[in-house]
């Protein structure tokens, strides 16, 4: 996939209109990250019923990747297990650093940020969202 | 003026093709690319000269101990200095600041007392201040700037007390490009008795200047940004300031005589480079300084002078907001713009398509980002090797980048 193909058709349309933008409120955790090196910055509100994850959003700033990423994430982890939404960031993040191809059939859209993994400094900005949802399952077990 | 077509023949990496087309180099202010008269040089020092420092008997030593003080003398000459014992050779500017810090800083600041800094420096012009106020109890205090970046002269009065110990201050910034009026500052700073450190990592490259007219008591710069190899940088000090400072690290050829339990010191300089320096580093610094002296420094400040204007209007015109100072007078070859519609990420990115190389980020630089109120900027920046058709390619490329996202 070129640049201008993953821009065009994976990351723009979840950038100019990103899903579950907003705060959820009441929220079981509120967690915010940035990256420093870029100042991309995502704060990420979970909502719990049981062992699901039945409310998430997001704010944030930053570049396209960062913000289209954390915006298909919130898309995907909405309805999931706590325990679910955790094996799959961990399968993206493992795409991501190369060492797993990425099963279509468990990731579907996502595998598209793969064409990330090309572009080595961008990767950080890809994972912010997910960095960040890892780092709430936790607070939210613990 | 500037050959610009014949310099660039100086510079092979030029030639390389990123992604298939022409680099275009516009991070200069990052790193500068090397001539080949420097490449040359350290070979040759490899080649012929190479043996340790200030230690064989043999012909071979002397031959490098030649060259390493050599080239001392060249960068003390670069920057006016009037005695090459004023010229310590460290890493770059980092090393040359915080070996300030360590002794000098160590051994004059105390609690209660205060250092001034500016709020457009760099991460390396700010941390060692941090940490000395923090270790002694001192006040670090920020002289502001204005919506142009340039220094606030007028609030100097209130920033600048008595127990003002030492001014850190950047001739030129890495963003803005301002060149900061390093004279008056030393001025105010010597009237109250503190010292002033000026970072002239950006302008030590671009900028003609003579540490006596700045009056500066301590000044760094590194070699990397000038033309010259990584790991070397200098530490330009008064001499009776040297004289009066401990050491910095330990080690071989800092001493004069030791006994187990105690040494006495080298004299200056040396009394501040402990083990083996960065020889070969250091001989290709040296080269870098004749190189811009046979190119021409007055004529690099004009060309960059040109550079800096183009850029600025033609960004202006893209629809970029371009910070720092209007007047070229008054700012270096650097330009750091942000475009509505654009991350400087995604722009830095898309521009490395077409071969551009540009820098995107905070610049280590986060307190000025605040204080201009974004999380990053891009930045393009000049040197004696670029050419109005750099900044046409970045202009056309940014056009593209837009496009992507309308
Ligand atoms: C203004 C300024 N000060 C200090 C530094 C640090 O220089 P170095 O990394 O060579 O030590 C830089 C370079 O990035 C700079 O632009």
């Amino acid at each position: 996939m070129s640049l201008e193909e993953l821009y065009k058709e994976v990351i723009l349309d979840h950038y100019r209109t990103p899903r579950n933008k907003g705060r959820v409120d009441p929220h079981d955790v509120a967690l915010e990250r940035n990256n420093p090196l870029c100042g991309d910055e995502i704060e990420l509100f979970l909502k719990f019923d049981g062992e699901t994850i039945q409310g998430i959003g997001f704010e944030g700033k930053g570049c396209s990747i960062s913000q289209a990423s954390a915006s298909m994430m919130t898309e995907k982890i909405k309805g999931l297990t706590v325990k679910n939404a955790g094996e799959l960031s961990e399968s993206i993040k493992r795409m991501m650093a190369g060492e797993e191809e990425g099963d279509l059939n468990a990731l579907g859209d996502l595998v598209s940020l793969k064409g990330v993994v090309k572009y080595p400094v961008r990767i950080k900005c890809a994972l912010l969202g997910w960095n960040t949802l890892a780092e709430a399952l936790q607070e939210s077990s613990s | 003026m500037l050959d610009v077509e014949t310099i660039r023949k100086d510079f092979p990496i030029l030639d390389t093709l990123m992604h298939g087309r022409p680099l275009v180099w516009l991070d200069s202010a990052s790193t500068s690319q090397k001539p080949r008269q420097v490449v040359d040089r350290m070979v040759r020092f490899y080649e012929s000269e190479n043996s340790n420092v200030h230690r064989g008997v043999y012909e071979l030593s002397e031959k490098a101990t030649a060259a390493y003080e050599g080239a001392r003398a060249a960068c003390g000459r670069f920057i006016g200095a009037r005695n090459a014992r004023s010229i310590i050779f460290t890493r770059g500017t980092t090393e040359s600041i915080n070996l300030v810090r360590y002794t000098w800083g160590r051994a004059n600041v105390r609690e209660g007392d205060e250092i001034l800094v500016t709020e457009m420096e760099h991460h390396s012009n700010l941390i060692p201040w941090q940490l000395l106020a923090q270790e002694t109890g001192a006040t670090l205090r920020h002289l502001p700037i204005d919506d142009e970046g340039r220094l606030r002269m007028d609030l100097l009065d209130q920033h600048m007390t008595e127990r003002t110990k030492l001014v850190a201050v950047g001739l030129m910034s890495n963003v803005l490009g301002t060149i900061n009026p390093v004279r008056r500052l030393a001025d105010a700073a010597h009237a109250v008795g503190a010292r002033i450190l000026v970072d002239a990592a950006q302008a030590a490259p671009h900028l003609p200047f003579d540490v006596n007219e700045l009056d500066a008591d301590f000044l760094a710069y590194s070699s990397h940004k000038m033309c010259g190899p990584t790991g070397a940088g200098v530490l330009y000090g008064r001499e009776d300031l040297l004289e009066a400072m401990p050491p910095f690290h330990g080690g071989g050829e800092m001493i004069r005589e030791v006994w187990a339990d105690r040494a006495t010191w080298n004299e200056i300089p040396y009394k501040f480079e402990a083990g083996t320096p960065n020889v070969a580093q250091a001989v290709g610094m040296g080269a870098a300084v004749e190189y811009l002296e046979d190119v021409g420094r007055d004529d690099i400040r004009e060309h960059e002078k040109e550079m800096v204007a183009y850029a600025i209007e033609r960004l202006e015109a893209a629809g970029a907001v371009v910070y720092g100072p209007r007047d070229v007078e008054e700012r270096g070859g650097v330009a750091s713009f942000n475009l509505d519609e654009v991350h400087p990420h995604d722009m830095a990115t898309i521009l490395d398509q077409e071969g551009i190389c540009i820098r995107a980020g905070h610049h280590c630089a986060q307190p000025l980002m605040r204080r201009l109120d974004v999380a990053a900027t891009a930045r393009a920046s000049f040197y004696l090797y670029n050419s109005p058709q750099d900044i046409d390619a970045l202009v056309d490329a940014l056009a593209k980048a837009k496009g992507w996202f309308a």
